[in-house]
């Protein structure tokens, strides 16, 4: 599947809900299914700068696709990170630097786009992008 | 003297704020440790100074320079009956308490040498710690910390041991914004002295709770920002005293500190002015007056003795929350409650309580020390006003247990 086709499957998935509880404890249950990144890759350059609770992220290129694993010490954050991943991980780094983030808007989530928001949703997205840059230049 | 009662519903009524509704629930603003709410009256003056008498101070000779400067002067004259200074030119008005004790660090990069000490609370916020590392830095002084228990009361047999001929300044705060500890200060201030050590107070989480009397502390410099007793922000004020002031060199260079300039030399204004470089924030500081008016008007004894009964009342509530513990737990505190709940990290649970239209504040509290101490990564911090109620403490503790469900 595409980013795209992957994200529209999660904005699915969301628009069952109709109150911001029920979104939430789906995004909760989405953070119990995350990659998680192994203890060895948790260290303090793996962390994303910018958000209250810690998010490490570890990527690594498997043929020609960037698979994602992460994991944060906040279960809210758990499930945002985990929904990105979803979106992103078995990708091709260009298609993940091309990618629209758009879906977070419409998954009711857009408080969390915020730049002055604490949990850093938009220093995610940059993260896993910069990612993708380093592994595309290495590809080239 | 008994206290009478405040009358909440009517006081409520003060702050327009207060009406809005936050993700669809009425706002329940417990984050007043951050900054306080702000009061018609204060809001009106503001107003009123733009519509009215908006012009520069101090050196116009037009009307409306004359009324701006008389209700900015007269600002700083409430600041001074406020807190019993000797002199109006012993309070200096600033952007609030960061740039009051940069202006009291910079100063005193003239005084310290290599060996000399200044002794910081380990309760402190991190503007009350970074400026005196900086100033460390670069005169080669020492910084030592004068360190905490568990309930966050600081150990002041382990200061008295600090403190020698070489310990020649002393900051700490009156009131911890992290956990709401009450310090000895007057305890702080007169060991200070007797080791010939001037003493920076940080009253910025006092002031809205405490009302304090320079000359009785004795203390030489005490800091309080407007916006945390229901003023604006961007202003605040330093109180120093006189023979210090004096001392002290120029923070900032600029109009209004000047006596005369020339290329060859300038000679500084007198007190307050100069500290006071550039054009100030007037309507700030004439709103600041209005605030301190309207919270004198409701009366320091009543509003501690509300605020008590509603820390007491919240801090029962709370402790019969499953996994719930509080950080923080002096006697001598005011009505900040800093907690977690087992298992929960504290940015979710804000989250979710701001999802309620609770506004509570989550993270280290610009004092990683603090946490570091507890070695937790931070606590949420419900910080209660005189405008705020009981219903609002039972609504709290109704978010968190909500919360708890979802996030465990």
């Amino acid at each position: 599947m595409t980013i795209e086709e992957i994200q529209d499957e999660i904005v699915e998935e969301f628009s069952m809900f109709d109150d911001w509880m029920q979104r939430y404890e789906y995004m909760i249950e989405l953070g119990k299914s995350l990659p998680l990144i192994e203890e060895e890759y948790k260290t303090e350059d793996n962390i994303i700068k910018g958000c209250q609770s810690k998010v490490w992220v570890h990527a690594e290129l498997k043929e020609d696709k960037l698979v994602f694993t992460a994991d944060s010490d906040a279960i809210i954050t758990k499930g945002i990170i985990a929904i990105l991943i979803r979106a992103f991980s078995n990708q091709r780094p260009k298609d993940i630097i091309d990618a629209n983030t758009d879906f977070i808007d419409e998954i009711g989530l857009k408080e969390h786009l915020s730049a002055t928001r604490a949990n850093g949703l938009v220093s995610m997205i940059k993260q896993l992008k910069l990612y993708a840059l380093a592994y595309q230049t290495q590809l080239n | 003297m008994i206290a009478s009662k405040l009358d909440i519903e009517t006081i409520r009524k003060d702050f327009p704020i207060l009406k809005r509704k936050v993700n669809g629930y009425p706002l329940v603003y417990l984050d007043n440790a951050a900054t306080s709410q702000t009061p018609k009256q204060v809001i009106d003056v503001i107003v009123d100074y733009y519509s009215r008498y908006n012009a520069n101070i101090h050196r116009g000779v037009h009307t409306l320079s004359q009324e701006a400067t008389d209700a900015y002067e007269k600002a700083r004259g409430k600041a001074q009956q406020h807190v019993n200074a000797a002199e109006p030119h012993e309070i200096i008005f600033t952007s609030g308490t960061t740039e009051s004790i940069n202006l009291i660090a910079n100063g005193f990069a003239s005084f310290l040498t290599k060996g000399d000490q200044i002794l910081v609370s380990a309760l402190e916020h991190h503007s009350n710690i970074v400026p005196w590392q900086m100033l460390c830095e670069q005169t080669g002084s020492t910084l030592k910390v004068i360190p905490m228990d568990h309930n966050g009361e600081l150990l002041i047999g382990e200061y008295s041991k600090l403190l020698s001929n070489n310990t020649k300044l002393v900051v700490a705060n009156h009131v911890s914004n992290a956990l709401g500890t009450i310090n000895p200060v007057e305890e702080i201030i007169s060991l200070a002295h007797n080791a010939g050590a001037a003493v920076l107070i940080d009253g910025a989480q006092a002031a809205p709770h405490i009302r304090v009397d320079v000359q009785k502390l004795n203390v030489d410099f005490y800091t309080i920002s407007a916006h945390k007793i229901c003023g604006p922000t961007g202003v605040g004020m330093l109180y120093g005293k006189e023979e210090w002031l004096k001392k002290l060199p120029p923070y900032q260079g600029g109009g209004e500190m000047i006596a005369e300039v020339t290329f060859e030399k300038t000679t500084y204004a007198d007190l307050p002015h100069k500290f006071e470089a550039g054009t100030p924030n007037i309507s700030g500081g004439i709103a600041f007056g209005a605030a301190l008016d309207y919270i004198n008007a409701l009366g320091y004894e009543t509003i501690a003795n509300y605020e008590q009964e509603l820390l007491a009342y919240a801090t029962g509530e709370l402790l019969a929350i499953n996994g719930l513990k509080i950080y923080g737990t002096s006697e001598n505190k005011t009505s900040v409650i800093s907690f977690n709940i087992e298992g929960i990290h504290p940015y979710d649970i804000g989250t979710i309580l701001d999802k309620l239209g609770i506004a509570v504040r989550t993270g280290h509290h610009c004092a990683q020390p603090i946490m570091d101490y507890y070695k937790i990564p931070g606590t949420v911090r419900a910080s209660f006003s005189f405008y705020n109620t009981k219903e609002e403490v039972d609504v709290l503790v109704e978010g968190i247990k909500k919360a708890r469900l979802m996030l465990s």
